[in-house]
């Protein structure tokens, strides 16, 4: 074998070096995430029950559990999906299958970039003034709804057209070929092909609606409203809510003496739906990559 | 050979028959077209209705005689409740949140691309997508629970590291920001280098290059321009978030002195008062021009990150 010169072991060190320090640069970011998960953790462990969920706040908030909040969040994501998953969905099918490239598609395709870069808070004047005031839907379920689906809106088109431009060109064409039109095309080929890696781009945007807090929080979210203990339906479209994102910044931040875990317990239980239904967009992705033939 | 094939070709024409399908099926396909089309002209229509609607709130008080722009943009004086001398400056917010974000991009930009780079390059296969994955609910972590740690935890360790008199500043929205944007530009900046095509690659590494010298002499220039978009992006969602800085920085509306200090970002300001302010009134409205402000900055950030992608598409 040749002997190591100097130039190539300060190559390999260099090598080594530059492994370790890109590995730690990566561990930096990640290690942080980790220890805050456990840290809430062991926080919330007084106050996490299955009660803490289903019970109503109690004592002026400073006890008691969840239960409003938690609801009026469904209530929150729900309603703005069903309102931005099918323009989102369609608004893709439109820009993957139907656009030409000129400077009407370049121009949405700039809309659809800045949509996703506008600041929650800007968007939350944005449903004041348009929804609150101009539709004269007022402080409501309805408002805020609307408001968060606009939010969501940009990203659900970037997700379903990235699952429309992962099935092939001659799919379409091998369908073409037999006469069908364009939007036969579309529904018997290239949306049955698509459709899980769409469910996960509409999922993913479950777990962001129900975090956000700036866009609710002067559009139709409350501090307080009064409802039955693990009552599912307990709020009007035309009502506002409780949601647990402005629960959670409410107790840590205007409530005094609150007990320790409960604000702590409130961000676990957000904190953990969030996680788990990412998670399972992150696992339907999973199988269907698994599943893809093509 | 059957008798068929002798005779002429002009005997094979054939009638082409149309399967006619049913006229609500045809108005039908029509119609659902129409609606595809609406829905793609509609993120046109949602961008501009967001300025129209916020701008309209923010209007009548940019106007008004009352009013000064360069007040509003160059005076540090923000008193919008007080009875004899209201003033509307917004500068010592706009330093607050370029503060800020100043502080997060400079250890989320190095500590990203690090990590982006570590993804991309050195590490195998299983560990990136266990890498990736992790990135992923790291960006999904909810703003206000971000905010939330930034008010129980970061805040007491400052205290405890500093000796600072509180915790709540521009350190420690400045740390929470960064853990914030590394996920986005880690996967902008990931996806940057894949574009980087394995040629280069192999070019370098027949050279005789380590992975190193790769990194730092071909993929990184060639890679510049999407890198330049992830940090864009970064420094686009850093200006913009809300829920994390009004619980994590403090509210001083004061031009910071020290890293130490509170402060008050431009989001943080709406956020905090908007509720407060009296529907129709000036401040109200100056609000909304704040807002007209942020929508400007982050729009002109997020179109340098769009040219700086298609630059590299170009090539």
């Amino acid at each position: 074998m040749f002997a190591e010169t100097p130039f190539v072991r300060d190559k390999r060190r260099s090598e080594t070096t530059a492994k370790w320090v890109f590995f730690a640069m990566a561990g930096s970011m990640i290690l942080p995430l980790l220890l805050i998960v456990v840290f809430l953790f062991v926080k919330a462990a007084p106050s996490l029950r299955v009660d803490f969920l289903l019970d109503i706040p109690r004592r002026g908030m400073t006890e008691g559990g969840i239960w409003p909040a938690f609801v009026g969040t469904i209530y929150l994501v729900f309603i703005s999906l069903a309102v931005s998953a099918p323009i989102g969905i369609l608004a893709a099918v439109y820009l993957n299958e139907y656009a030409r490239d000129n400077w009407l598609n370049r121009l949405i395709n700039l809309a659809v970039i800045n949509l996703a870069g506008v600041p929650s808070i800007v968007h939350a004047l944005f449903g004041l003034g348009a929804f609150v005031y101009a539709a004269r839907f007022g402080y409501s379920i309805l408002s805020a709804s609307l408001t968060l689906a606009i939010m969501t809106l940009p990203v659900i088109i970037a997700s379903t057209r990235e699952a429309l431009a992962s099935v092939p060109m001659s799919f379409r064409e091998a369908c073409w070929n037999v006469g069908a039109t364009r939007w036969q095309t579309i529904r018997s080929v290239v949306l049955p092909n698509s459709i899980s890696g769409i469910l996960t781009g509409v999922i993913l945007q479950v777990s962001r609606a129900a975090g956000e807090t700036a866009p609710i929080m002067f559009t139709g979210a409350v501090f307080f409203k009064a409802v039955q203990k693990g009552d599912l339906f307990a709020y009007n479209l035309n009502e506002q809510c409780m949601a647990l994102s402005m629960h959670l910044y409410t107790i840590s931040t205007q409530v005094p003496g609150v007990r320790e875990s409960v604000p702590f317990a409130t961000a676990v239980v957000l904190l953990g739906s969030v996680l788990l239904v990412n998670a399972a967009a992150i696992a339907l992705r999973a199988h269907m990559r698994a599943r893809k033939k093509w | 050979m059957s008798a068929g094939d002798t005779q002429p070709a002009a005997q094979f024409s054939f009638a082409v028959r149309h399967a006619k399908r049913p006229a609500w099926a045809l108005i039908g396909e029509r119609l659902l077209t129409a609606l595809i089309y609406a829905c793609g002209i509609s993120a046109i229509f949602f961008v501009l209705s967001i300025f129209v609607f916020v701008f309209k709130e923010a209007a009548p008080v940019l106007f008004s005689d009352r009013f000064d722009l360069r007040q509003f943009l160059f005076s540090e004086q923000w008193y919008p409740t007080s009875e004899i001398n209201k003033r509307y400056g917004v500068l010592a917010m706009t330093a607050g949140t370029f503060s800020v974000t100043a502080l997060a991009m400079a250890i989320a930009v190095p500590f990203g691309l690090g990590a982006a780079i570590y993804v991309s390059e050195f590490c195998g296969p299983r560990l990136k997508e266990t890498l990736k994955i992790i990135i992923e609910l790291l960006a999904a972590i909810p703003s206000v629970v971000w905010g939330f740690i930034g008010l129980t935890v970061m805040s007491k360790l400052i205290v405890q590291f500093t000796g600072a008199p509180v915790g709540v500043n521009i350190l420690n929205g400045g740390i929470i920001l960064a853990l914030m944007s590394v996920p986005i530009i880690v996967s902008i900046g990931e996806d940057a280098l894949k574009a980087v095509p394995d040629s280069y690659r192999e070019a370098g590494i027949a050279l005789g290059a380590t992975r190193w010298q790769l990194v730092w002499r071909v993929l990184l220039p060639a890679a510049k321009n999407g890198l330049l978009a992830a940090v864009l992006l970064g420094v686009g969602r850093a200006v913009g978030e809300t829920m994390a800085v009004l619980m994590a920085t403090g509210h001083a509306v004061k031009i910071p002195h020290s890293i130490l200090d509170s402060v008050r970002t431009l989001t943080a300001n709406i956020a905090a008062e908007l509720g407060e302010a009296p529907a129709d009134s000036d401040h109200y409205r100056v609000l909304f021009l704040i807002g007209v402000l942020l929508f400007t900055i982050t729009f002109f950030v997020n179109l340098a990150a769009d040219m700086a992608v298609r630059g590299i598409r170009k090539k």
